[in-house]
C-alpha cells in the first residue's frame, strides 16, 4: 500500500533532481518543440550547432559565476576579467610578435584571471565586504586600467594560432541544400571544463567547503573550514574561468575589442539562477546551469529568427531572472509551510 | 557509580579572560571526568560562553592552565581541540543546511584530516555505523534543513562522535525541545556516559540540569561561585548560588478586573491545516497562558490574532467590537501587540542606544503631518519607558549592547509598550533567558496586567505559565482541550494535559 503511492512520488522526485534539473530540461524540450512547431527552419543541426557554439563562451563564464554563488557570493566582474585577460595578452604577444599557440595564451590569460580574481577575493574575504559592492567597483577598475595603461584599440588580427583555432569544426554536415552545419571544437574545451568543475564541486573537500561556507559560513567556521583561504580561492578560480572564456571569445570571434563582454553579464547570471543555484548561496549544480545556459540561448536565437528586436531580447533575459529567482523563493516558501503542516501530521499520527 | 576517581580529561586552573577593561573570567577553575555529567550554570553573561571557548580553542585565556588528559596545553586552537577530542554542540546546532545528515556527521571529522577529496559513498557508511551504535533512526539522505529540531540535534551528538569526541559540550540542547524529545536526549545522554565520554551541559532549565548532571559549576559575573556534587544542590540553592539573592519563582496573580464586555473575546477561529475552533476570552488584567507540544497549533493562533497568517473563520471582538485581521496593521490599530518567539534575545539594534531602540517600533505615532518627527513626542516617550520599566542603564543614551540580559529584555518589551497596545501577545518570552532575569520579566508583566492591560503567555515552561497566569488553555493538534484555572494551575496538570 504504501510502496503504491510512495512509488510515483520517488520517481517524479528522481526527474525533478536535486535543484529541478529534470523540470528545466522539461522546459528546455518544450522550448524547442514549440519553436520548432511555429518555424520549422529552427529544427536542424544547423541551429543546435548554432547554439552550442553560442554556449561555449557563457558555459565557462557561468561555471565561475555558479562557484561563486554557491559560496554565498555574486560575481559581477568576471567580463572585466576576462576581457581584461583576453586583450592584454593578445596585445602583449602581438606587439612581441609571438605566438605561443592557443594553450599558451589561455595559460597566459588564465594567470591574469587568477590575479585578479585574488584581488576581488581578497578585499572580500579579508574586509569582509558585500561581493556585489566589492565586484562592481572592480568591473569599473579593471575596466579603467585596460583602456588607460594596455589599450583602447580594436585588434582585428590575433595571433595566428587563435585563427586556425577559429576556422576548426568538430562535425561538419552538409546538407541536401548545400548549407552546412558546424560544430566548432571548442566545445570540446567547455564540456571538459564543465565535468571538472562538476567533479570538483561533488567530490572534493574544496567543493564540499565551497557548499558548506554557502550553507552557514559561521558554521563552516567552527567545523575547522579555512573559509578566508576558501573564499579566495573561489574569486581566483572564478577569475581564472573568466580569462578561459574571454580567450574563447576572442578565438570565436577572431578579434580582440576592449569594449566587448562588459554589458552582458546579466545572461551568465540568469543563467545561473535560472539553472537552480541560490542567490542565498549553497545550492546549485553543474547539470542545472548547463541547461539555464542552454535555455537562454535557445531563446535568444529564436527571438532572432522570429525577428525580434534585440532589445526584446535584453527584456526577456531580465523577465527569465525574477522568474528563476520567483520559482526559488516560491519552493522555499511552500517547503517551510508544508513543513509545518507535516508536523502537526506527523503528531497527529503519533496519538 | 561513582567515577570520580577517575583521572579527569579536562583540567582548567585559575583561567582569566579579559574584554578590553571587562573581566569575563576572573580565576575560574573546572574539572571534567570521564562518564560524568557537568552542569555549567549561570546567568546570561556571567562567563558560561567564554569558558567553553576557552575549552574548545576558540579564545585564549589571559592566564591560567589547561591540561588535557594531564598533559599541559600551550596554545589551544580550534583544530587542536577538536583533534583533542572537544566536540561543542553550539545553540543552533552550527549544521549545513543545504546538505544531508550523511554528510553533516562526517564532514568536520574529513575536514580534521585534512582529507582532500569526497566521497558521497563513505561518508554514508560512516555516519550510518555511528548512528546504528547510539540506537538512532536518522534518513541519511535527507537535507538537514527539513529535519525537526530533535533530528537535528541528534545529528550534531553524532557528528560530534564521529570525531570521537572525549569531551562533548552542549550549549542550552533543550531550549527548543519537547518533553518527550528531552527523555530521549537523556537516554542518548546515559549512552554517551557509558562511552566514557565527559559532558558539559548548559542550561537555564535548573531542574533538567540538575536531573542529567553528576557534577555542577556555578559562575556569576566571571567569578567561580562554586563547584560540587549535583547531588548536594537543589532547584533553590542553585538558584541562590547563580543570581546571589533569593529568587521568588511561585505564583503571584491578581484577579482580573471582570467587565460585562471581556477586552478580548475569540470565537470559533479557525485555519485549515492549523487550527480548528478556537474560542476564549481575556480581560482586563487577566494574564492568559498558552501551551501545548511545538506543532500544537499555538504560535499559529497568535500569528492568526496578530494578522500574520489570518485565520480562515470565527470573530475576534475587541471591547465587544467585532474586528476584522487580516494584516498586521489591521490587528496594531485595534491595539493588539505581539512578541514573536526568540525576540526577547534578538529584536533589538545592539549598536543603537536604548532610547532609539525603545521608540523603534512606534515613529508612526510621532510624525507630524509632513511625515517629520516631534522630537518633544519622542523624548517624552523614551522617558516613561525608561521609568515604567525600571531600566538599569547610566541614560537612555547608552547603547544596548553595554545592558545586562534582563535590561536588554526590558528594552524589547518596552518598544513593544510604545505602541501602547491594550492586548499584548508574547510567545516564549523567556526562552533562553536566565533565571534571574525570568523573574524580573514575570513580574513586569505582571505590572502591566495591574495596569489593566490583557496579557496573553505562549509558553512551553510550565513554571512560568504556573507563576503568572490567571488561567492556562492547552492545545492540542490545533484545538483547545482544556483550561486550567485557580487551583488547578499547576506544573503537573499542564505537562499531564499538553503531553496526554
Amino acid at each position: 500500500m504504501r510502496n503504491s503511492i510512495k512509488l510515483p512520488f520517488g520517481s517524479w522526485s528522481r526527474l525533478r533532481g536535486h535543484n529541478n534539473e529534470g523540470i528545466l530540461a522539461l522546459v528546455l524540450f518544450a522550448l524547442v518543440g514549440t519553436i520548432s512547431y511555429l518555424n520549422p527552419v529552427f529544427f536542424s543541426f544547423s541551429t543546435l550547432f548554432s547554439t552550442m557554439r553560442g554556449s561555449i563562451v557563457p558555459l565557462i563564464f557561468a561555471l565561475g559565476v555558479l562557484i561563486v554563488i554557491i559560496s554565498g557570493g555574486i560575481d559581477v566582474s568576471f567580463a572585466a576579467i576576462a576581457i581584461f585577460s583576453a586583450y592584454t595578452t593578445v596585445k602583449f604577444l602581438n606587439d612581441g610578435a609571438i605566438d605561443p599557440g592557443l594553450l599558451g595564451i589561455t595559460l597566459i590569460a588564465v594567470l591574469f584571471g587568477l590575479v585578479l580574481g585574488f584581488f576581488n577575493g581578497l578585499v572580500i574575504s579579508l574586509f569582509k565586504l558585500p561581493t556585489l559592492i566589492v565586484t562592481l567597483g572592480t568591473q569599473s577598475l579593471f575596466k579603467g586600467i585596460l583602456l588607460a595603461y594596455i589599450g583602447s584599440r580594436y585588434i582585428a588580427n590575433p595571433p595566428l594560432s587563435l585563427d586556425e583555432v577559429a576556422k576548426t569544426n568538430l562535425v561538419t554536415i552538409i546538407g541536401e541544400d548545400g548549407r552546412g552545419a558546424y560544430l566548432h571544437v571548442l566545445v570540446i574545451p567547455a564540456i571538459v571544463l564543465a565535468l571538472l568543475i562538476a567533479w570538483m564541486l561533488k567530490r572534493t573537500m574544496f567543493g564540499r567547503a565551497v557548499y558548506a561556507i554557502g550553507g552557514d559560513s559561521e558554521a563552516a567556521r567552527r567545523a575547522g573550514f579555512p573559509v578566508v583561504r576558501v573564499q579566495i580561492f573561489v574569486y581566483g578560480l572564478a577569475g581564472a574561468l573568466a580569462a578561459i572564456a574571454g580567450v574563447m571569445h576572442v578565438t570565436l570571434g577572431r578579434n580582440a575589442n576592449p569594449q566587448d563582454l562588459v554589458g552582458n553579464e546579466l545572461d551568465v547570471i540568469a543563467a545561473v539562477v535560472l539553472g537552480g543555484a541560490s542567490v542565498f548561496g549553497g545550492r546549485g549544480s553543474v547539470l542545472g546551469t548547463t541547461l539555464g545556459v542552454l535555455i537562454i540561448q535557445v531563446i535568444n536565437n529564436s527571438l532572432i529568427l522570429a525577428g525580434v528586436p534585440t532589445a526584446w531580447q535584453r527584456a526577456a533575459v531580465g523577465i527569465l531572472l525574477i522568474v528563476g529567482v520567483g520559482i526559488q523563493a516560491l519552493s522555499a516558501k511552500r517547503k517551510t509551510h508544508s513543513r509545518s503542516t507535516s508536523s502537526i501530521a506527523s503528531k497527529v499520527l503519533e496519538d | 557509580m561513582t567515577t570520580n576517581d577517575l583521572a579527569p580529561i579536562i583540567e582548567v586552573k585559575n583561567v582569566v579572560k579579559s574584554y578590553g577593561g571587562v573581566r569575563a573570567l576572573d580565576d575560574v577553575s573546572m574539572t571534567l571526568r570521564p562518564g560524568n555529567v557537568h552542569c555549567l550554570a549561570g546567568e546570561n553573561g556571567c562567563g558560561k560562553s567564554t569558558l567553553i571557548k576557552i575549552i574548545s580553542g576558540v579564545e585564549q585565556p589571559d592566564s591560567g592552565e589547561i591540561f588535557i588528559q594531564g598533559k599541559l596545553q600551550g596554545r589551544l586552537t580550534p583544530l587542536g581541540a577538536i583533534l583533542a577530542g572537544i566536540q561543542v554542540i553550539y545553540q543552533d546546532f552550527s549544521l549545513f543546511p543545504n546538505l544531508t545528515v550523511a554528510e553533516n556527521i562526517t564532514i568536520t571529522s574529513q575536514v580534521a584530516n585534512r582529507a582532500s577529496f569526497f566521497s558521497p559513498k563513505k561518508s554514508k557508511i560512516d555516519a550510518q555505523k555511528i548512528v546504528k551504535e547510539l540506537g538512532l533512526n536518522l534518513d541519511m539522505d535527507a537535507k538537514v534543513e527539513s529535519l525537526s529540531v530533535s533530528s537535528k540535534q541528534l545529528t550534531a551528538i553524532c557528528r560530534a562522535l564521529v570525531n570521537d569526541a572525549k569531551v562533548i559540550v552542549m550549549d542550552e540542547p533543550t531550549t527548543a525541545l519537547t518533553h518527550t524529545e528531552v527523555g530521549y536526549l537523556f537516554d542518548v545522554v546515559k549512552r554517551l556516559r557509558e562511552r566514557g565520554v565527559a559532558l558539559v551541559f548548559v542550561s537555564h532549565k535548573l531542574e533538567e540540569a540538575l536531573q542529567v548532571s553528576q557534577d555542577v559549576t556555578i559562575l556569576r559575573n566571571g567569578q567561580h561561585i562554586i563547584s560540587g556534587l549535583a547531588k548536594d544542590f537543589d532547584r533553590e540553592s542553585l538558584t541562590m548560588h547563580i543570581t546571589g539573592r533569593q529568587v521568588n519563582e511561585s505564583r503571584e496573580i491578581t484577579a482580573p478586573i471582570m467587565t460585562v464586555q471581556p477586552l478580548l473575546k475569540v470565537l470559533n477561529l479557525t485555519l485549515g491545516g492549523a487550527f480548528e475552533d478556537v474560542s476564549f476570552t481575556v480581560h482586563r488584567g487577566e494574564i492568559l497562558g498558552i501551551t501545548g507540544l511545538l506543532g500544537s497549533g499555538r504560535t499559529e493562533i497568535a500569528e492568526a490574532l496578530f494578522g500574520v497568517s489570518p485565520a480562515r473563520s470565527g470573530t475576534i471582538e475587541v471591547d465587544g467590537r467585532p474586528v476584522s485581521i487580516r494584516s498586521i496593521q489591521d490587528s496594531q490599530k485595534v491595539g493588539i501587540g505581539y512578541l514573536p518567539e526568540d525576540r526577547l534575545t534578538q529584536g533589538l539594534f545592539q549598536d543603537k542606544s536604548v532610547g532609539d531602540n525603545l521608540i523603534a517600533a512606534s515613529l508612526d505615532n510621532h510624525r507630524n503631518k509632513w511625515g517629520f518627527l516631534i522630537s518633544n513626542s519622542v523624548a517624552r516617550t523614551i522617558q516613561e519607558m525608561f521609568t515604567r520599566l525600571r531600566i538599569k542603564a547610566p541614560s537612555s543614551l547608552v547603547p544596548v549592547r553595554s545592558l545586562s540580559g534582563g535590561n536588554a529584555q526590558r528594552v524589547v518589551l518596552g518598544k513593544l509598550l510604545a505602541n501602547h497596545p491594550r492586548v499584548l501577545i508574547l510567545n516564549g518570552p523567556t526562552v533562553g533567558v536566565d533565571v534571574g532575569s525570568k523573574e524580573q520579566i514575570l513580574s513586569l508583566l505582571r505590572d502591566e496586567a495591574n495596569n489593566g492591560m490583557g496579557i496573553i503567555v505562549i509558553s512551553d515552561d510550565s513554571p512560568e505559565l504556573v507563576a503568572v497566569c490567571n488561567r492556562v488553555l492547552i492545545v492540542r493538534q490545533g484545538k483547545i482541550v482544556d483550561e486550567l484555572s485557580g487551583s488547578n494551575v499547576s506544573v503537573s496538570r499542564i505537562q499531564d494535559l499538553t503531553t496526554a
